[in-house]
Formats: structure tokens, C-alpha cells, sequence
């Protein structure tokens, strides 16, 4: 039974995470006085991009050609391994917050050698922007969610839900510390602002676009949907680490399809919040993004010293 | 933060809608119709990488001009994108300078297919203003097969606009 | 057969066979081709002697004692190889046995050059005297080998002569090495005085009787001493320089497996010998592999020179293994033996990753070095077109330094996190301060390290060609794709079967005085590994299952998916520019960002040099020049002074020589007036 929600979680993130990248979009159109795509749009994007044909450079070796099949595999299976909206078997095998992490780094670390591969100007220095932002995100990612597993008194990201939810509203202080840590983490991991502007089209200010600006085609896809896929697991674990009310805790169909309601609500109330934020401020300097991160780093150490 | 909240949430949607657009325009396509295969592919998503091959950059202006809240070409699903590798179509304004000419090339060969060249504006179309100049080489389709033509000097992001859904061909269907 | 093999006969064997295989190469060092084969052909005979002695021991418990006594008082020559100190034989034997295979090849492009019979003499001598090392069970004796150890180092990093900076490096080594002898000396010293033997054992037993000032004067010293050896800050000055000086094969032996000698000292007198009495002996651990792991990535990332890139990264990963250690002997002082057990068996097991994956990486590096002949990363690029494998075992090694699943980095930076997140549930509110500034460290440790082997690897390997000399570059040859090979192998099973191995050294580790009892710290042999207090699972060898399943269930849906698309092969994108190698990123290109960002620490600076065409005009510049530096910290703040402060007293001193005749008559009154109103008193 554990297998068949693996599976369907498997199957389940890669379907809604364009989905909500639509959504995005339309908001950040309608702040800015548009209509803007619709939102199945990225649906459409991905479609036509696996019928295109590919150009690939003459420089970029067996990486370059690996890299998306592999970014997309490791979105999928941790899309699969973490709680989206069921509690019921807490899947042990990589449900462990370290594991998460460093599968995460290990997509950044060959998404950016795919970067240099090609041997372009931009690849390069999209890398390297890259690769700072992400030894730099480490800290504060495994501090936030460490803090959260000191309250369960286990690492294991299912047991953290079914802890939390059974809090009281006066042990929440050092939670709201996290929360806000975690939330600029996610920020900077899932390239947007003030981090990054996935929308833009000036080579210096990219981060994230600069090592895909040579993919096309089907890998292209590849690529695009496992960074929607990100998004997507990035804002679960946001939505059910902190506010884990509504994970269904039976097998049976009425309260799955609730689990799955409340779900979407809460992704859809982060991502809004996440196109308002990307709708007011501008994006930082890129050396004012340590102190951010910074920030985020000593927030959790603080969120654990109040813990315990 | 409030003041800027407050002008976004003030401001009326001043969006044209696309019944007005074809009214006083006469669209006319010059080129050959696009296959019914790339015509459902790129329907609800074009990507365009536009080209700058020495003009006076008004046509770019225009182009630009696209993006804001009162023409809004998302709303089409038609975007500019970064690479041409991302690219399905190719705008290319300007009379080829000599010193463009392999830039062209190179940009050309590096979009995947199935693609559309697009030339727009007079310039690019045969030269315009600076048609038999020693500097340019006459047009688009002398570098590359162009498959259409927007003319204009430079056209009206109106007129790129109707040109562009025409070439889809799916407003009109959807809207009958 | 196995079983008629006893340990103490093929531990013996191993050393007769390198004795056999020094003097060898001495004898046949006139020709090349057999002064190699003997000098490496025997050395990894003896390596699989040695693995087979660390394998009846671990897995057998077939440990042994054996004492030959000598006429001098206070020195016999005592073995004794119990777990622990047959997990390092193994971790020597394995590495010597693949650096000697690689070597085979290595070594044929000194031919003719420099005398190979020498270096298989040291060679074989610098084997034994690490075997001997992790045996000695009696100070004197102890001392002896680790100098010989440290002489026969110190010939293989000078010898290749002909290059000044590698005479340099040696003298430098040979100083900061024989310092580290010499407050060794004075710790075994004081244990002598107050214990009244050198013998290990006796000392263990005796311990009790030792005041707490001595005992803590002994830390300090052994703390120096062995420090120097293992390189941590600040006493690493020599590693950066030494190590890339010699030869690739005893680089990665020197790297992997020679400062490892000092953590197992460490291992053997601070948490066996002394048992770890005081807390703030473990907190200085700590603090010292906080600071080690930081600033050796940190300086990882300014250097272009690549094995000096990995010199620092040793630097780096010694103080994750001290982590281990320190939060170990912080339990021990608290006495929390089960938590302290938990932290030993990550130390250990991040010396045997250390060991693989480091001497993975400087094959890797050597035989790209041997191709090209230059160091500097910034002349490499495009040489995964020429050296497939080669590249490929690079990636392999660089994977599992920056501690990514499913190599075996993962899971020993795993333990090591865990350990201290047992630390940081500590009630005491400094400890747990220190505990999480150690857990922080470790963190942007391994993200940093990431980093820097992304420029590592991408600038040596991938893109474009930035220099001719890597057109004529070609695969290495087949030994040295083995040797590597091997190691890569060996880093993901180490990583897969990660469960079993911590079995293994939970063993080792029970084997320790004073550990006896301690298990059931971690259960899960196959599928799973899990602590047995519930707060953390990992299963290794699943994610690698998973991740290879779904992977190749990816590529094909997506292939039958796009069946009719082509793939065309074309220029890459640059904005229509003409493509030169200039435009690809360099090494310090890459890393300039982070060194900006911590430029409180590194203290970068520029110095800028024109020259003009003109001097009276200056609009035409003929050329400029550039130079980009790291301020040495260390050598300003902390061995300078303390020279200008040797020297200086040396100077004041030296007024006593005066060349005076009446003088020195005068002095030799004088002792003799002292002497004579002592001893009449």
C-alpha cells in the first residue's frame, strides 16, 4: 500500500507543478495590469517543447546530455518522498531531512557543471552565481528544518507533520522564526526574487536561466519541469512542515480527495504570497544576497536555541 | 509599500480586446500559409527571439511595445524568450549590416526546428531606407529563408499584433 | 589456507616484503624499467599481505602482541595490532596497494631523469614506517619509526630535485615536522616522568596516578605534535607546499593515509590512553575542526594550482574527522559512552572515505598533470574529450568529497551530523552553543566544497580547450585507469553498503579500552541504518536503487515519447560571437564571488602595474599587469612574530660568544664556583 501512494505522489508532482507556476504568472500579470497567459500555459510550454527538434553544441560532452534526465529523476522521487497530503505511512526510505537536502545539492551540482559544460560565457558565470547562492543556502536550509526536527525529536519529515500538528498556539514563537528562514531559503533555491528574476532576459542578471540558455527541445522540457517540480516540493514542505492540518491519516477515497483539496489551498495561499512578494520589491544586488542568507542561518540557530 | 499597493490596486485594466483588433486593419499575409501540424503546436505557445540586425531601432521599440498592459501579447500564449535555442520564432528587424550577417547565420542555425523567420519592417523586407547602401546587404531573405513578412516603417505594435495572430490563424477560428 | 595464515605472519611478511623491496630498487637502480617494477611490484605485494592481516583482525578478532626486547633500557620493540590499529593497516595496505598499481605507470616519465631505484628505496621505506607506526606499542620505539617515517616523506617530496620550489617545500616540511617530533617528545617524556614507562600498556594502566596538570600538559603537547602531522590550523603551512610536491602516488598516500597516523595517535592517547578526563579538551577538538573544515575549503576555493586545491581540501576534510573526535571526547568527559561511541565510528569512517576518495582525486589529477605537464587548472579544459575514464573517476571522486548520495561522503558527513545533533540536545547552554556553531561549520562546509569541486571539475574537464598542449593530451595508460577505477568502485560500494561497514567499525571501536560494552547504538545491516534513540533513518543503498530505477524508467518513456525528434549538432550559443576559449569561465573567475563574500577572512587584494608606450603621454598602455593575491595570515600573524621573537632572543643571546678569550676562562670559573657551592650544599 506504501508503494502505491509512493507511486501516486510519483506521478502526482510532476502533473500540478506547472500548474502552479501558471498561477504565478497570472498574478504577477494581473498586479501589473494585464491579462496575462492563461494559466495552463506552462502545460502548452512543455508539450510543444518535446516536439521541437535539438541543437546541440559541438563542445558539450555525455554531462551536458545527462544532466536533465537525472534533475528531473531526483524532482520526481523527492517530490514522492516527502508529505504532500497524506500522513499515513511515513515513508522511510528518504524521508530523512539530511537526505533531502543533499539530493538537492546534488541536482545543483551537475545542473551547474551542465552550466560550464558548454563552454559558454554565460553558463560559466551562471554556475558560479549558482553554486554561491547554494553553498551559502545549505546552512540555513538544514538549520530550519534541524530546528523543526529537534520540537519531533526525529529527522524523519513525516514524523515532523504529525508533532507539529498537535501543537498548542503558545509553543509556535520559535516556529514563526523558522518559517521566515525557511521562506528565504526557498526563495533563493527555487530562483526568484529577490534571489533571481525567472523572467528575465539580461544574461548578467540570471542565475538559474543562465546554465539553460544552451538547452533546447525535449531537454529543455526536462529541465523547466523539474524546476517547476522544485517549486512545487519546496512550497509542500513549506505548507506541511509548518502548517501540517488537513494530511489525511486514512486510506480512504473521501478523505484523500479532501487531503488533496487542502493541499492545493495551501500551495495556492503560498503562491500568492510568493507573486506578491515578486510583485513589490525589486531583485538585490547579488552581494547583498550573503547577508540574506545570513540571516536565514543565524534566524534557525536562534529558533534552536529557544527550542531546546 | 502601501502607496505602491494602492496605485496597482487604482489603476484601470487598460487591455484592448481582441474583437477591436482586426477592425480597421487590413492584414494581408504575404508568405506561404503554415502547415496545420506547427499551426496546433505553436497555438497556445510561441516562443519569439527577436534579432537586431542593424536597424534604427524603432521597430524594436514597437516590438517592446508588445509586452506592455495595453497590447499584452501573453495573453495569446506568444513570448519573447533569452536563447533562439528556446526560440520557435525568429523576428529579424533591420536591413542585414555586413558586420550582422554571420551573427544572423549563427542565430539562425542555432533555433531548433520546426521554425518561423519572420522579417519585420520595411528594412528588413528589402532593404527599406538603406536599400543599395555599400553596408547592407538587402533584406533578410538574401542571409536566410524568410517565411513572412510584416511590412511597416516602422509598423504599429497593432499591426505586428494582428499579423501575428493571422499567421496562428486561431483567434479568428476561436472567435467566429 | 586463509585460516593457516596467522596476523603476525603476514603483518611480518608485509614488512619483509618491503624491506626486500628498498633495498631491491637500490641494487637494480641503474635500470629504470626493473628499479620501478621491483621498487612497486613488491610494494603491492606487501599491501596485499597487509590487507590480509587488517582482515583477519577485523572480521576474525585475531589480534596480537609481540615484544622483542632490546638490550637498551626503555626501548622494546613491541607491537601490538589490536581493531584499531589493524582498521588503519588496511586503510594503508588498500591505498599503498592501488597508489603502487597506479604507480607502475606513473613513475615511467622520470625515466632517465631523476634515479627511480632512490625513490623505490623511500617509497618502500615510507610504507613500512607508516605500518610501523600504527603497531608501535612503546613510546621509544614509537619515535624511532615516526621518524623514520618522516624522513623517508621528506626524500619523496624532494625528489624531484630539480625543481626549486620543491626544495623549498621539503626544507619547510622537514622544520614543521621535526617541531611536531619534538613536543611528541616532550609529551612522552612527561609521561615517562610521572608513570615511569614508555610501554603503552603500562601507561594505560597507570594512568590513574597522574596529576591533572601533567596530564593536561601532555594534551597540549601531543595536541601540537600530532597536530602538525595531520595538518589542522594553524600548523598546516607545510601541507599545501608538500604535498604537491611529490610525486602523485605518494601524494595520494601522504594525503590519504600519513596525516591519518596523527588522528589515530590522537584516537589512541586522548580517548583510549587518557580517557578523555577534561571537557575542554574536547571542546578545543571541536573548535580546531570547526576552524580547520571552514578555512581549508575556503582556501581551496582561491587556488588554481589543482593538487594544491586538494592539499587544502585534506586540510578541510581532517577537520570533519576531528569533529568526530572532539565531540567524541566531549561525551567521554561527560560520560555519555554510548553518544561518544557514535561520534568515534563517524571519525573513523570518515578516515577510510577520506583515504579513497582523496586518493582517487590526486590519481586523477597526476595523470592529468602527467599529460599535460602543468598544474595550473587554468591551462586545462576540454580533456573529457581526450580522457573519458580519467574524467569519469574524477567525477566520481569529486561526488563523493562534496558529500553527495549515494557515494560514501554522504554518509560518514551523515554520521558526523548526527553526532553532533546528539551534542546540541546537551542541557548545557555553552556546549550546545559550541555544538551548533560545529554543526553550522559542517554545513557550509559541505556546500562550499561542492562549489569548489564544480570548478575544479568543470574547469579542468569540461568546455573548451584553453591551451595547445591539451590537444596532444591522450587516456592514461591502463594501470593507472585501474588503480583508479578500483577506488571508484570502492567509493560507491562503501557508500551502498554503508550500514555494514559501520558494523565493522562499531567493532573497532568496542575493541577500544573503556568501550567494551557499548552497542546497539545503530541498527539495520542491509536495507536500512537507523539510531537506535528513533531520531534519524537513512537507507543508502536505497536511494541508490530508487534512484536508478526511476531514472532509467525516465530516459525511456521520454525516448519512446520523442521518438521522431533529431537531435542536430551545431555551434554553441554565444550571441553570435566569435567562440574563443577566453570566453569561458577560468578557476578564479568562478571562485571570485565567494572570495568577495568572505573577504574578512581571506583578505584578498589587487595590484595593479601598467606599463605605457609613452611615459610622458600615457594613453597607450604597452602592457599591465594584474596580480591577485591571498593575504597568509598565518605566516603574518602567527610565525612571524614568532621568528622575529626566536631570532631576536637568539641575537641577545648570542652576546655571550664574544670571541674573547679571558672571557670563556672567566665563564668556565664561574660554572665551575656554581657547582662546587651546589653540591657542597
Amino acid at each position: 500500500m506504501a508503494i502505491i501512494i509512493w507511486i501516486i505522489q510519483l506521478i502526482l508532482v510532476p502533473i500540478l507543478s506547472p500548474l502552479f507556476l501558471g498561477v504565478i504568472r497570472k498574478i504577477k500579470a494581473h498586479f501589473q495590469n494585464r491579462v496575462g497567459a492563461s494559466i495552463f500555459k506552462p502545460y502548452r510550454d512543455l508539450w510543444k517543447l518535446f516536439h521541437k527538434d535539438e541543437v546541440i553544441s559541438e563542445d558539450a560532452s555525455w554531462i551536458f546530455r545527462f544532466t536533465p534526465y537525472l534533475i528531473f529523476t531526483i524532482t520526481i522521487v523527492l517530490g514522492a518522498s516527502i508529505p504532500l497530503f497524506s500522513n499515513l505511512f511515513s515513508n522511510n526510505l528518504l524521508s530523512d531531512f539530511l537526505t533531502v537536502v543533499y539530493l538537492v545539492a546534488l541536482s545543483t551540482f551537475f545542473l551547474a557543471l551542465a552550466g560550464i559544460d558548454v563552454g559558454s560565457a554565460f553558463g560559466g558565470f551562471g554556475s558560479s552565481r549558482e553554486m554561491t547562492l547554494a553553498a551559502l543556502t545549505e546552512g540555513g536550509f538544514i538549520f530550519s528544518l534541524l530546528a523543526l526536527s529537534f520540537l519531533a525529536h526525529s529527522t524523519n519529515l513525516f514524523s515532523i507533520t504529525k508533532t507539529i500538528s498537535n501543537f498548542s498556539l503558545f509553543d509556535f514563537m520559535p516556529i514563526i522564526l523558522v518559517f521566515i528562514s525557511f521562506m528565504i531559503v526557498m526563495l533563493c533555491e527555487t530562483a526568484h526574487f529577490p534571489f533571481d528574476n525567472p523572467a528575465t532576459h539580461l544574461e548578467l542578471t540570471m542565475v538559474h536561466e543562465a546554465m539553460i540558455l544552451e538547452y533546447s527541445g525535449k531537454r529543455l522540457a526536462l529541465i523547466e519541469w523539474a524546476a517547476a517540480n522544485k517549486f512545487l516540493i519546496f512550497l509542500s514542505l513549506g505548507a506541511n512542515m509548518f502548517f501540517p492540518w488537513g494530511l489525511t491519516a486514512q486510506a480512504d477515497i473521501w478523505s484523500i480527495v479532501l487531503a488533496l483539496v487542502v493541499f492545493s489551498v495551501k500551495i495556492l495561499i503560498l503562491t500568492t504570497f510568493v507573486a506578491i512578494l515578486e510583485s513589490s520589491i525589486a531583485k538585490f544586488r547579488f552581494f547583498r544576497l550573503p547577508d540574506l542568507l545570513f540571516t536565514a542561518f543565524v534566524l534557525s540557530a536562534m529558533a534552536i536555541l529557544l527550542i531546546l | 509599500m502601501y502607496k505602491l499597493y494602492s496605485k496597482i490596486f487604482s489603476t484601470p485594466k487598460t487591455v484592448i480586446p481582441v474583437n477591436t483588433l482586426f477592425g480597421d486593419e487590413n492584414v494581408e499575409i504575404i508568405g506561404k500559409k503554415l502547415q496545420k501540424k506547427i499551426q496546433k503546436l505553436f497555438n497556445g505557445s510561441l516562443a519569439i527571439r527577436e534579432i537586431d540586425t542593424g536597424s534604427t531601432n524603432a521597430c524594436e521599440h514597437e516590438l517592446t511595445a508588445l509586452g506592455n498592459a495595453y497590447y499584452d501579447i501573453e495573453r495569446f500564449g506568444i513570448s519573447f524568450v533569452a536563447s533562439p535555442r528556446h526560440a520557435d520564432m525568429l523576428m529579424v528587424t533591420g536591413p542585414v549590416s555586413r558586420n550582422m550577417r554571420e551573427a544572423l547565420i549563427k542565430t539562425y542555425e542555432a533555433t531548433p526546428d520546426p521554425k518561423i523567420i519572420v522579417a519585420v519592417g520595411d528594412d528588413a523586407i528589402d532593404g527599406g531606407i538603406f536599400r543599395d547602401s555599400y553596408a547592407v546587404l538587402d533584406g533578410v531573405d538574401k542571409v536566410i529563408p524568410v517565411d513572412f513578412k510584416i511590412p511597416g516603417d516602422p509598423p504599429s505594435p497593432k499591426t505586428i499584433l494582428c499579423y501575428l495572430l493571422k499567421i496562428l490563424e486561431a483567434i479568428e477560428e476561436k472567435n467566429k | 589456507m586463509f585460516n593457516l595464515i596467522s596476523t603476525q605472519f603476514s603483518f611480518f611478511l608485509a614488512l619483509l616484503l618491503l624491506a626486500i623491496g628498498a633495498i631491491g630498487s637500490l641494487i637494480f637502480a641503474k635500470k629504470d624499467w626493473l628499479a620501478n617494477l621491483w621498487g612497486n611490484g613488491l610494494a603491492i605485494l606487501a599491501s596485499v599481505s597487509g590487507l590480509v592481516a587488517a582482515v583477519k583482525v577485523l572480521f576474525f578478532g585475531e589480534s596480537f602482541t609481540y615484544v622483542i626486547n632490546s638490550t637498551l633500557p626503555n626501548l622494546s620493540f613491541s607491537f601490538m595490532v589490536d581493531k584499531l590499529s589493524a582498521f588503519f593497516i588496511f586503510i594503508i595496505s588498500l591505498i599503498a596497494l592501488l597508489a603502487s598499481i597506479y604507480g607502475l605507470s606513473y613513475v615511467k616519465h622520470f625515466y632517465k631523469k631523476y634515479n627511480l631505484g632512490v625513490l623505490g628505496f623511500f617509497y618502500n621505506i615510507f610504507l613500512a614506517g607508516m605500518l610501523f607506526v600504527v603497531s608501535a606499542h612503546n613510546g621509544f620505539f614509537f619515535l624511532i619509526v615516526w621518524e623514520v617515517m618522516s624522513l623517508a616523506s621528506y626524500f619523496l617530496v624532494i625528489f624531484e630535485n630539480k625543481e626549486k620550489n620543491n626544495i623549498k617545500a621539503g626544507s619547510l616540511y622537514f622544520i614543521m615536522t621535526h617541531v611536531g617530533t619534538a613536543f611528541i617528545m616532550l609529551a612522552f617524556l612527561l609521561l615517562y616522568k610521572t608513570i615511569g614507562s614508555l610501554d603503552f600498556n603500562v601507561i594505560k594502566e597507570n594512568i590513574g596516578h597522574m596529576s591533572l596538570l601533567s596530564k593536561n600538559l601532555v594534551f597540549i603537547f601531543s595536541l601540537i605534535g600530532f597536530g602538525i602531522k595531520a595538518g589542522i590550523i594553524p600548523f598546516h603551512i607545510w601541507l599545501p607546499s608538500a604535498h604537491p610536491a611529490a610525486p602523485t602516488h605518494v601524494s595520494a598516500l601522504m594525503s590519504g593515509v600519513m596525516i591519518k597516523t596523527g588522528i589515530y595517535m590522537f584516537i589512541r592517547l586522548f580517548v583510549e590512553i587518557l580517557s578523555g578526563t577534561e571537557l575542554w579538551w574536547g571542546v578545543l577538538i571541536l573548535i580546531i575542526g570547526i576552524f580547520s573544515s571552514l578555512l581549508g575549503v575556503l582556501y581551496a576555493l582561491t587556488e588554481h594550482d589543482i593538487k594544491r586545491l586538494l592539499a587544502f581540501h585534506s586540510i578541510e576534510n581532517i577537520g570533519i574527522i576531528l569533529l568526530g573526535v572532539g565531540s567524541a571526547m566531549i561525551f567521554l568527559s561527560l560520560n555519555l559512552k554510548t553518544m561518544a561511541t557514535l561520534s568515534l565510528v563517524a571519525a573513523l569512517f570518515h578516515t577510510l572515505n577520506h583515504a579513497t576518495f582523496k586518493a582517487l582525486l590526486f590519481m586523477g589529477a597526476g595523470s592529468v598533470i602527467s599529460q599535460t605537464h602543468t598544474r595550473n587548472i587554468e591551462e586545462y579544459g576540454g580533456l573529457i574529450k581526450f580522457m573519458p575514464q580519467t574524467a569519469f573517476y574524477f567525477l566520481i571522486g569529486s561526488l563523493a568529497i562534496s558529500a553527495l548520495p549515494p557515494f560514501n561522503g554522504f554518509f560518514s558527513e551523515w554520521l558526523t551530523f548526527q553526532t553532533i545533533f546528539n551534542g546540541i540536545q546537551i542541557s548545557d547552554i555553552f556546549i550546545k552553543s559550541i555544538f551548533i556553531l560545529a554543526a553550522g561549520g559542517l554545513a557550509f562546509t559541505g556546500g562550499l566544497a561542492a562549489a569548489c569541486f564544480v570548478k575544479a571539475f568543470g574547469a579542468t574537464f569540461l568546455a573548451r580547450p584553453r591551451n595547445e598542449k591539451v590537444l596532444q593530451t591522450k587516456e592514461s595508460s591502463f594501470s593507472m585507469r585501474f588503480g583508479m577505477g578500483v577506488l571508484a568502485f570502492t567509493t560507491l560500494i562503501l557508500g551502498i553498503f554503508a550500514g555494514v561497514v559501520s558494523k565493522i567499525i562499531l567493532g573497532v571501536v568496542n575493541n577500544l579500552n573503556g568501550f567494551q560494552q557499548i552497542s546497539g547504538i545503530f541498527s539495520g545491516q542491509g536495507k536500512t541504518f537507523e539510531l537506535s534513540n528513533g531520531f534519524a533513518i537513512v537507507s543508502t543503498p536505497m536511494i541508490f536503487l530508487i534512484l536508478l530505477v526511476v531514472l532509467f524508467l525516465v530516459y525511456w518513456i521520454v525516448k519512446i515519447l520523442t521518438n521522431k525528434r533529431k537531435v542536430k549538432i551545431g555551434c554553441t550559443w554565444d550571441c553570435g560571437t566569435k567562440l574563443e576559449p577566453r570566453m569561458e569561465i577560468t578557476a578564479t573567475g568562478f571562485a571570485r564571488s565567494i572570495i568577495m563574500i568572505f573577504k574578512g577572512v581571506l583578505k584578498p587584494s589587487k595590484k595593479f602595474e601598467v606599463e605605457y608606450q609613452d611615459a610622458d603621454m600615457r594613453y597607450f598602455t604597452k602592457s599591465r599587469n594584474i596580480k591577485l593575491e591571498i593575504a597568509d595570515i598565518y605566516q603574518v600573524y602567527f610565525y612571524q612574530p614568532l621568528y622575529n621573537l626566536v631570532i631576536s632572543f637568539s641575537s641577545y643571546v648570542k652576546r655571550i660568544q664574544n670571541g674573547i678569550l679571558n672571557a670563556y676562562v672567566a665563564y668556565i670559573f664561574l660554572i665551575l664556583l656554581i657547582l662546587l657551592l651546589t653540591f657542597s650544599f
